[in-house]
C-alpha cells in the first residue's frame, strides 16, 4: 500500500482542459472517491494514476516516488475497468491469474491463487467458463478478482458498479466496503453516484470541469458543502437552493424571499458582509431537515403542494413557490400524510446553509472556513 | 388466404423464370463436376458413362502440372504469411497509436494498391522486379502480391481492431504486462478472427491470379497452376477438355478446403467485447 499525490497536474486533450492544475494527496490506506458529473475529468485523473494517460504538466507521486513518466506495468497497481475488460479467449481462471502469469509465476501457483480469490468472491465454481458464459454480476466479480489476485500499491476503480442492476450494486458496494475495512487498501474510486461515494469513501474529491471543488470526508461534504455545486450534487434528493435578496429590516440587512420567514436565523458577520455587497445569496436546506410547520415555527417556507410521494419509511413532499421554483421535503412518518393545497415547511436555523453570490459557502460564526 | 387466378398464374410464371435462371447457373457447375470423371468429356454437358478417374491419372502423370500446383501453394502461402503478419502489425499500430494523419495514410495506400496489382502497373512492376534481379523467382510473385494486397488487408484489419476496446491491452499493461506481452497475450487472440478473414481473402486472391505470375515468371518449373492450365492444349491449339476439366477440379480444391476449414474452426464469427 502507498500514498498517491497529485502535484499541479494538468491534462489537455487538443485544446480541451480535461484536468486543470489539480493538487491533492491520498493517504496510505485511504479510500478516496472521485465524484462529479459526466465529463468532469474523473476517468482522466484515474488513468493518469494508472499511467494510461500522461499529464500535460505537473507531477504524480505514488509512495513518494515520482512516477509521472513510468509505464503502467512499473507502477504496481491494479485497476477495475468500467467494461471489465475480461479477455474473451481466456477462461475465468486464466483471466484472474493473468497478473501472476506476467510475473512469471508457475501454473500451479497461478491456479491455486485464482481459486482462492475466486472463492472469496463466490465465483470459484465458474473458473473454467469463458467470460461470455457468465452473468454481468459475475463478470464484475471476476474483474475484481483479477485486481485482487496480487498485492498492489494502489487499487483503481472506474465506475465498477455502473453496469450492475440496483440490487447487485448494493451488494457489491457492501462487499467493497468490507474489503476496504479488511485490507486497508489504498484505493481511488471513480463514480458519479453520490450514494456510492458517501458509502465507500474515507474522503471524497468532488470534481467539476476539471477542478476539485471540495476534498473532504463524506460527513464534512454533507454537512458543510463548500459550494452550491457540491450542495446540489450530494444528497438524495439534493439540497434545496433558494435565491434570497437583501432587504432592510430592524435597522440591518436581512435575507428575504417570497414565502420565506427567517425569524430564528442569527445574522453572522459573514452573512452581513455578503448581503452588504448587494448580491443575491443562495439559501440551502436539505430535504431531510424540512418538516411540516407547526403553528409558531420560527423559520418557514411556504408554497402550494406540487407532489406528495410515499417512499415507504418517508414521504417526499414537494411544494411550488410563487416564482415557480420547487422545494422538496423528506418527511419521516409511518402514514401517508394528507396535505392541503397550501403547505408551510419549517426548519431549524442550524440546518441553514448560505452561499454568497459566487456560490461559495458563507461560514456560520464559529465554523472554521473550509 | 385465397389467391386470385391472375396472381396464381403470376406466381407460377415467376417460379418458372427463377428455375430457368437457376438452371442456367447450375449447368456450368454440373459440367465442372461431371466432366473430370468422363473419359470422353466435351464442352457439352454429359453424365459420365462410365465414371472414371483416368483423366486424373493423366494429370498426375504430367510433372509440369503437378509442379505447378506445388508452385501455387508456395506463392500463395508465402504471400499470405507476409500479408497477414505485416498487415496485423501495421493495422495494430495504425489503430492504437495517436499518430497525426494516420487515417490519410491508410486511404492513400488503399488508393494506390488498386494500381499496384492492376494491369496498368505491369510495366513498372516488371522493370522494378527485373532491376532487383528477381525475375523468374517465387519471391518476385510473393513480394508483388504482398505490396498489392497489403493496403486493403491493413484497411480491413484496422477497422476490425478499431472496434475492439483498448481496455483489453490497458488492463493487461496495468496488470504488469509490457506492450509486447499485451499484444501477444491479449490483443492478438482477440484480433485473430480478423486475421483469418484477411488470410483467406489473400490466399484466394493469389491462388487465382494469372497475370502477375505470367509476366514475372519464365521457366516452367516456377509457374503456378493458374498459368499451367493453359498447357492443356493440343499442338493445334484446341483445348484438351478431359485434362482441363480434371485439373480445374484439383485446382479449386484447396480454396474450397480452406473455406471449410476456417468456417469449421472459426465459423467466421468474431469475439467482440463483452459488456453487460
Ligand atoms: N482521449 C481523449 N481525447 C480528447 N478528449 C478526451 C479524451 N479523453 C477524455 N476527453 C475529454 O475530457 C473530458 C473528461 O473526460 P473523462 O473521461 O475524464 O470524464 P469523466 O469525468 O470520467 O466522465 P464520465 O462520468 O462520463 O465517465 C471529457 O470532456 C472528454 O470528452
Ligand atoms: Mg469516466
Amino acid at each position: 500500500m502507498a500514498s498517491v499525490e497529485f502535484s499541479n497536474v494538468t491534462k489537455i486533450f487538443g485544446n480541451f482542459n480535461a484536468v486543470s492544475d489539480v493538487s491533492f494527496s491520498i493517504g496510505d490506506g485511504e479510500f478516496v472517491c472521485l465524484l462529479g458529473p459526466s465529463g468532469c475529468g474523473k476517468t482522466t485523473s484515474l488513468r493518469m494514476i494508472a499511467g494510461l494517460e500522461t499529464p500535460t504538466s505537473g507531477k504524480l507521486l505514488i509512495g513518494g516516488e515520482d512516477v509521472t513518466h513510468y509505464h503502467p506495468k512499473d507502477r504496481q497497481i491494479s485497476m477495475v475497468f468500467q467494461d471489465y475488460a475480461l479477455y474473451p479467449h481466456m477462461n475465468l481462471a486464466d483471466n484472474i491469474a493473468y497478473p501472476l502469469k506476467v510475473r512469471g509465476k508457475s501454473v500451479t501457483e497461478r491456479h491455486g491463487r485464482a481459486k482462492e480469490v475466486a472463492d472469496v468472491l463466490k465465483i470459484g465454481h465458474l473458473l473454467d467458463r469463458l467470460p461470455s458464459q457468465i452473468s454481468g454480476g459475475q463478470q464484475q466479480r471476476t474483474s475484481l478478482a483479477r485486481a485482487l489476485v496480487y498485492p498492489s500499491q494502489v487499487y483503481l476503480f472506474d465506475e465498477p458498479l455502473s453496469n450492475l442492476d440496483a440490487k447487485l450494486r448494493l451488494e457489491a458496494r457492501g462487499f467493497l466496503n468490507h474489503l476496504q475495512r479488511d485490507m486497508g487498501m489504498t484505493a481511488v474510486y471513480v463514480t458519479h453516484d453520490q450514494a456510492e461515494a458517501m458509502a465507500l469513501a474515507t474522503r471524497i474529491a468532488v470534481m467539476d470541469q476539471g477542478k476539485i471543488v471540495q476534498y473532504a470526508s463524506p460527513i464534512e461534504i454533507y454537512r458543510r458543502p463548500a459550494t452550491t455545486f457540491v450542495a446540489n450534487f450530494v444528497g438524495n434528493p439534493p439540497m434545496n437552493l433558494v435565491p434570497v435578496e437583501a432587504v432592510q429590516g430592524d435597522g440591518q440587512l436581512r435575507p428575504s424571499a417570497d414565502g420565506l420567514v427567517l425569524g430564528g436565523l442569527a445574522m453572522s458577520s459573514g452573512i452581513g458582509t455578503a448581503l452588504g455587497a448587494g448580491k443575491t445569496l443562495t439559501l440551502g436546506i436539505r430535504p431531510e431537515h424540512l418538516s411540516i410547520a407547526e403553528p409558531g415555527a420560527a423559520n418557514t417556507i411556504a408554497g402550494k403542494l406540487f407532489a406528495n410521494e410515499n417512499m415507504g419509511p418517508e414521504s417526499l413532499v414537494t411544494i411550488e413557490r410563487p416564482d415557480g421554483s420547487r422545494v422538496t421535503a423528506r418527511i419521516f412518518t409511518d402514514d401517508h400524510i394528507a396535505l392541503d393545497q397550501a403547505v408551510k415547511l419549517s426548519f431549524s436555523s442550524e440546518h441553514v446553509h448560505l452561499f454568497d453570490g459566487a456560490g461559495n459557502r458563507i461560514p456560520a460564526d464559529g465554523e472554521t472556513p473550509i | 388466404m385465397k389467391l386470385t387466378l391472375p396472381a396464381f398464374i403470376g406466381r407460377i410464371a415467376f417460379s418458372a423464370l427463377a428455375a430457368l435462371i437457376g438452371a442456367a447457373f447450375a449447368l456450368p457447375l454440373l459440367w465442372f463436376l461431371f466432366a473430370p470423371f468422363n473419359a470422353r468429356a466435351e464442352l457439352g454437358l454429359a453424365i459420365p458413362d462410365p465414371w472414371t478417374l483416368s483423366n486424373f491419372v493423366t494429370v498426375f502423370g504430367n510433372s509440369f502440372a503437378v509442379q505447378a500446383l506445388w508452385n501455387s501453394l508456395i506463392q500463395s502461402v508465402g504471400g499470405v504469411i507476409l500479408v497477414g503478419a505485416a498487415a496485423t502489425l501495421a493495422a495494430y499500430a495504425l489503430s492504437r497509436s495517436s499518430l497525426p494523419g494516420k487515417g490519410a495514410v491508410t486511404y492513400i495506400l488503399l488508393l494506390f494498391s488498386s494500381v499496384v496489382s492492376g494491369s496498368a502497373a505491369m510495366v513498372p512492376i516488371f522493370l522494378i522486379v527485373s532491376a532487383a534481379g528477381l525475375i523468374d523467382t517465387h519471391l518476385a510473385v510473393i513480394l508483388t502480391f504482398a505490396g498489392g494486397l497489403l493496403p486493403t488487408a491493413m484497411f480491413i484489419l484496422r477497422d476490425f481492431i478499431d472496434s475492439i476496446p483498448k481496455s483489453y491491452e490497458e488492463s493487461a499493461m496495468v496488470a504488469g504486462a509490457s506492450p509486447v506481452q499485451a499484444f501477444f497475450d491479449v490483443a492478438l487472440p482477440v484480433i485473430r478472427p480478423g486475421i483469418v478473414v484477411v488470410v483467406v481473402w489473400g490466399f484466394v486472391n493469389i491462388w487465382g491470379s494469372f497475370l502477375i505470375p505470367f509476366i514475372l515468371l519464365r521457366s516452367d518449373d516456377q509457374m503456378p497452376a493458374s498459368v499451367a492450365i493453359y498447357s492443356f492444349y493440343s499442338e493445334a491449339g484446341t483445348p484438351i477438355v478431359t485434362l482441363l476439366a480434371a485439373y480445374s477440379l484439383i485446382y479449386s480444391l484447396p480454396v474450397i478446403a480452406l473455406y471449410l476449414f476456417v468456417s469449421w474452426k472459426f465459423g467466421f464469427r468474431f469475439f467482440g467485447g463483452i459488456k453487460a
